[in-house]
């Protein structure tokens, strides 16, 4: 039994506990829990009334039956009610449940909130931690709108005793974290950058932390932590190991702290001030010396704590990466823990090094421990070491050692834990395209690749390689003859089958010369391989064959033979079936030149940015590519691959872009070349290359043709989706058309009436408003003879409208007649006040040709008028309660119309607001008054209007209590007189 | 820091603090990766692994394993050390602290962890500090409970 003799022993719960401990099986468990949930249901049902210690252990028992992992859906109140309890023990339970189960029942939140609040104005500072601590925990959107304003005064007050002050510093980290919106800057922030001067160093490492998170935000708010973090580092790193008393750890003095103000000094560039920039420095070159001094203690703990820090310093040298005698330093520390006992060591030396690759200061460096590194990647027990490792050699590979680090991945690879094979196929497929010197290399890794881990060789990177064969005539030779030999192969992967397929029906030719791979051989190779193949592959071995046809006719025979095959022609899959009679009708049919064009060499491919670069990418996340990325290392790389003129190549073969991975700014796509003389669609889509798009309706041709080209991009893509969807999405509907506004204006003061009219359409709207409800009727009437087709009218809320107003559409029929008219209904709710009407958006094809046409909707603001009547007293008074500058909104104007006074009142009245007489003592003048009703809120509304006949001028005055919708109401009424 | 779990070698999960909002069911699925990854791993091996975008933390302390996830930019190394400095906190707190502490005084790991952790962050490095904290709170239950004791009394 536990050895606590202080506190209270809950002794129903620890029996409890034994209990569970005790049972012998889940269910014997489950049936203890819940004879117990049972037992605490009835007890806090029961009608009498708890005392508050049995409520505590009821809550505590509930507590540990959650833990146990089962749902827990009662106790909530009783947690509660323990808040305001006035002993300590019962209030830290309930904050305990609280803060483990969070409910959001609004209303216990509204109790818990209360409870907080009354022990954070308790001036306890034990109740007042323990508040901060579940608004900590809890951390929610709720808690931060009732207390993130309260927490900045509690922590930078200057009677808040320090424990308050650390967890009133972490509590607003966490707010500011889940919703930074609620945590309001202001004068505080620069209290709390001082609080890294504080005496107390517990509140300066929690202050620290806090401090990070909004300096990320607002750096220049915060710049004048940078001195203050470095004074207090300074004091820190040089103080001897037993002055910072109990915030030493194991001799090392304030290891969490110096993380902290490290991290924290990452958020920015290197100190401007040279004082600080130098006192820095020091620290760091004090921390690096450090390292190489003996052991204070022998314990883990001791060096972890120390490491940290050195780590730590060692990140930051990489981030201000300027000081290219620290970075080499930091690397040859480094390098000493390549080969630490520490398995933990060796990991971070390897994660932190793969960083240092990257700043050209110290990428030779790094180099300099290739052999090191290659042997973690041969020798480490972990797989996560060795996938550093792995890591590493991928950062520190250039032009010099990429043949080997290569040669070691491919190695590795042979025996490499399966959950990294991938990764590994990717990063040698990158580096080997990288930096190739000459592709016969790169073709052999790549084959090499599929040899050893061809399971693991994604679509990414065969497809890769045929591109660059295709574009390179220089390699294509080369690349027949190693794929041919590849295949001879006994078991080959079908991997291998498929890259060999492709090259083969390409340059087979090139190696036809040879008796040993005459046209024949290649073919029986290819196809003695075709069995086992599944259906993608034997598709692509079809279309060899006919490609064969053309390069070999004397192979011609044979083909047809096997194309005509009842396995083939007959074939149960539908694509292979259709690929064989097609191949066969086009065989026997087309004349040899027609043939010969139409299965013409493959065009160069555009270039684009390597598909197996962004698989990397999305495999690590970002920043995984890092090391090839950024063109700023590596300063040694005009090379082959990068600007300079590739290789020549011939006409037929346009000049591929050198970078291949798309590294660099790519030269534009070379079009490829149209056939000359080839009048034929079918040859138009066969010779366009893969970026060509048919522009027809699918026929059978275009379906498979797109298939022949592996495209980088699923080569289904064409076969699956011929044409781009044929229904934008809302978001892409077009702007109002120009007279939009013009005909808004005129629905101002009126709900009925003809909203739009061309030689097509006929738009009517009739509607009708109550409180913040609407319904609108629109009327689509087809003025022409012939039907509309795909007929759809939809609503669009711009911005923040959504929000706004809430507008449902009833679908109509997408076919309108000739003549005919449809209704469309639309319910509208007004949620909150709103500036912008929304969009209405028609579209229907009209013979054939797609309309489109986009409105403003005859919803605004003054729809949701109330008239509200009153006494020219209540007028007044409520005209002066509204005299804020922004509650009112002025405009004199030039009078539009002729200036008759019924007209005005009844534009008034159709503005939706009550007509006061009797208030203003001119009678000349109109004044009204009315509420908007919006769900959220109301909006009372005064209106004033004085027409000056002599000028032909008005003064319009609105006073609302919204300053915004005061602006928008004079603006809407202006524009009617 | 993102969350710390607390789990024995059969499996059993002891203590769980999260420091980011998760639903119930996320929070199950990732102990239950976590606590079957960590525990297929061999005595000798590195102390940190990478999963999902986080870093795994974690350390085995006879029969309870303490694991924590930190953040890409967090520090390995410290968190080696702020598991050790938590599990030195409940050391001195029990007295030799073991397995069963934690099972039968869970509310009170919670605490001492509220004390010394906040928000995912280090609240308080000391260990005197953090005790004292504690202990506090316990000599004012005992006040309060006797406080209350009087009163029924005068009742």
């Amino acid at each position: 039994m536990p050895a606590v003799s202080k506190g209270d022993g809950m002794r129903g719960l620890a029996v409890f506990i034994s209990d569970i401990r005790n049972c012998k099986s889940k269910e014997a468990e489950i049936k203890r829990i819940n004879k117990e949930l049972a037992n605490i249901r009835s007890k806090f049902k029961g009608d009498k009334a708890l005392d508050g210690y049995s409520k505590k252990k009821y809550v505590c028992k509930l507590l540990f039956i959650f833990l146990l992992g089962h749902d827990i859906d009662f106790g909530h109140m009783e947690a509660v009610n323990l808040l305001s309890s006035n002993k300590y023990t019962e209030k830290q339970i309930g904050y305990l449940f609280i803060s483990v189960l969070v409910n959001s029942n609004s209303e216990l939140i509204r109790l818990i909130n209360n409870a907080i609040k009354n022990d954070l104005a308790s001036r306890n500072p034990t109740f007042m931690c323990l508040a901060l601590h579940c608004i900590a925990n809890v951390g929610s959107r709720e808690m931060g709108e009732a207390f993130a304003a309260d927490i900045p005064r509690i922590l930078v007050a200057g009677d808040s005793m320090d424990s308050v002050k650390q967890s009133a510093a972490l509590c607003l980290l966490r707010l500011y974290k889940a919703s930074p919106d609620l945590v309001p800057m202001g004068e505080w922030t620069a209290r709390v950058v001082h609080l890294l001067n504080d005496q107390h160093m517990g509140v300066v490492t929690a202050a620290v932390s806090l401090i990070t998170c909004l300096c990320k935000k607002n750096p220049d708010d915060f710049k004048t932590c940078i001195s203050l973090a470095v004074s207090r580092l300074s004091r820190i790193v040089s103080s001897a190991s037993t002055d910072l008393q109990d915030y030493t750890y194991y001799f090392v003095p304030a290891p969490w702290l110096s993380v902290k103000l490290l991290r924290l000094l990452q958020c920015y560039p290197p100190p401007e001030d040279a004082a600080v920039k130098g006192r820095l420095v020091e620290c760091l070159e004090t921390v690096l010396n450090k390292a190489q001094e003996p052991p204070k203690s022998k314990k883990v703990q001791h060096s972890n704590a120390k490491n940290a820090i050195l780590f730590e310093t060692i990140s930051l040298i990489i981030h201000y990466d300027s000081e290219p005698n620290l970075l080499v330093r930091a690397c040859n520390q480094l390098g000493q823990f390549l080969q630490h006992r520490e398995t933990n060591l060796r990991y971070l030396a390897l994660e932190s090094m793969c960083t240092l690759a990257s700043s050209e200061f110290s990428h030779e460096a790094v180099k300099t421990h290739i052999d090191t590194v290659i042997n973690a990647l041969k020798t480490e027990r972990d797989v996560s070491v060795r996938q550093r490792a792995a890591d590493l050699l991928y950062a520190m590979c250039d032009r010099s050692n990429a043949k080997q680090i290569v040669s070691e991945m491919l190695r590795y690879l042979e025996t490499a834990d399966y959950a990294i094979r991938e990764e590994i196929v990717l990063k040698v497929a990158i580096l080997a395209e990288k930096y190739a010197v000459d592709y016969s290399w790169y073709v052999d890794t790549i084959l090499n690749l599929i040899r050893i881990a061809g399971d693991y060789v994604s679509e990414e990177v065969w497809y890769r390689v045929l591109q660059i064969v295709t574009n390179r005539d220089d390699v294509q030779g080369y690349a027949a003859k190693t794929v041919f030999e590849a295949l001879q192969a006994p078991a080959c992967h079908e991997n291998m089958v498929k890259v060999g397929g492709y090259i083969l029906g390409e340059f087979g030719n090139l190696i036809a010369g040879d008796p040993r791979s005459s046209p024949p051989v290649q073919f029986s190779l290819l196809h003695s391989k075709f069995h086992l193949c599944s259906v993608a592959t034997r598709a692509l071995l079809l279309s060899t064959y006919i490609k064969f046809i053309n390069l070999f006719p004397e192979t011609k025979a044979t083909i047809q033979g096997v194309l005509r095959a009842g396995s083939q022609l007959r074939n149960a899959d539908v694509e292979l079936q259709q690929r064989a009679v097609e191949y066969l009708t086009l065989s026997s049919v087309a004349s040899t030149d027609v043939l010969a064009t139409v299965l013409e060499e493959m065009p160069p491919f555009p270039e684009r940015e390597s598909s197996i670069l962004a698989k990397l990418k999305r495999k690590k996340g970002p920043g995984a590519g890092s090391a090839l990325d950024d063109g700023r290392r590596d300063p040694s790389s005009n090379d082959i691959n990068g600007g300079v003129e590739p290789t020549p190549s011939t006409v037929s073969t346009p000049s591929p872009s050198a970078d291949l991975l798309g590294l660099r700014a790519a030269p534009p796509p070379v079009a490829p070349q149209a056939p000359s003389g080839a009048g034929n669609l079918l040859v138009d889509v066969f010779s366009d290359g893969p970026a060509a798009q048919p522009s027809l309706g699918p026929t059978p041709e275009e379906a498979f043709l797109s298939e022949l080209e592996p495209t980088p991009e699923s080569p289904m893509a064409l076969l699956a989706d011929p044409a781009p969807a044929a229904d934008p999405g809302p978001e892409d509907i077009g702007p109002p058309i120009p007279e939009a506004d013009e005909l808004l204006n005129k629905f101002v003061c009126k709900n009925n009436g003809v909203l739009f009219e061309n030689q097509l359409l006929q738009i009517g709207v009739k509607s009708e408003f109550r409180q913040n409800l609407g319904r609108m009727y629109l009327f689509y009437g087809n003025k022409t003879s012939v039907q509309f087709q795909s007929f759809s009218p939809s609503v669009v809320h711009p911005g923040d409208l959504q929000t706004q107003l809430a507008v449902q559409t009833k679908r109509v029929a997408a076919q309108v007649d000739g003549g005919a008219q449809v209704q469309q209904v639309l319910n509208i709710e007004c949620l909150r006040d709103f500036l912008m009407p929304p969009l209405l958006s028609v579209r229907f094809r009209y013979g054939g040709a797609p309309q489109s046409l986009t409105l403003k909707l005859p919803v605004t603001i003054n729809k949701f008028f109330q008239p509200t009547e009153m006494a020219a007293q209540d007028f007044f008074q409520r005209w002066k309660q509204l005299s804020l500058p922004q509650q009112e909104a002025q405009k004199i104007f030039k009078a539009n119309h002729p200036m008759d006074a019924e007209v005005t009142k009844a534009k008034l009245l159709g503005f939706g607001s009550a007509l006061l007489d009797n208030v203003d003592p001119n009678p000349e003048n109109f004044v009204g008054a009315g509420i908007i009703q919006t769900k959220a809120l109301q909006v009372g509304c005064l209106l004033r209007l004085e027409p000056n006949a002599q000028a032909q001028m008005y003064r319009l005055t609105l006073r609302t209590s919204k300053e915004p919708v005061s602006r928008h109401l004079c603006e809407l009424l202006a524009q009617q007189f | 820091m993102q969350f710390m779990l607390l789990f024995s070698r059969q499996g059993k999960l002891r203590l769980q603090k999260w420091y980011v909002p998760l639903s119930d069911k996320e929070k199950k699925k990732i102990t239950r990766e976590l606590v079957q990854t960590v525990l297929a791993r061999k005595p000798k091996m590195c102390s940190f692994l990478e999963w999902r975008d986080l870093k795994i933390v974690y350390k085995r302390y006879a029969s309870l394993y303490f694991c924590c996830a930190i953040e890409d930019q967090d520090n390995e190394l410290i968190t080696l050390e702020i598991i050790h400095r938590y599990v030195e906190l409940l050391d001195k707190y029990f007295g030799s602290v073991c397995e069963l502490d934690i099972i039968f005084n869970f509310e009170k790991a919670y605490f001492i962890l509220d004390e010394f952790l906040l928000g995912g962050e280090v609240q308080e490095t000391s260990k005197k500090n953090v005790l004292k904290a504690i202990e506090q709170a316990d000599l004012l239950q005992e006040k309060t409970e006797y406080v209350s004791q009087q009163e029924v009394l005068w009742v």
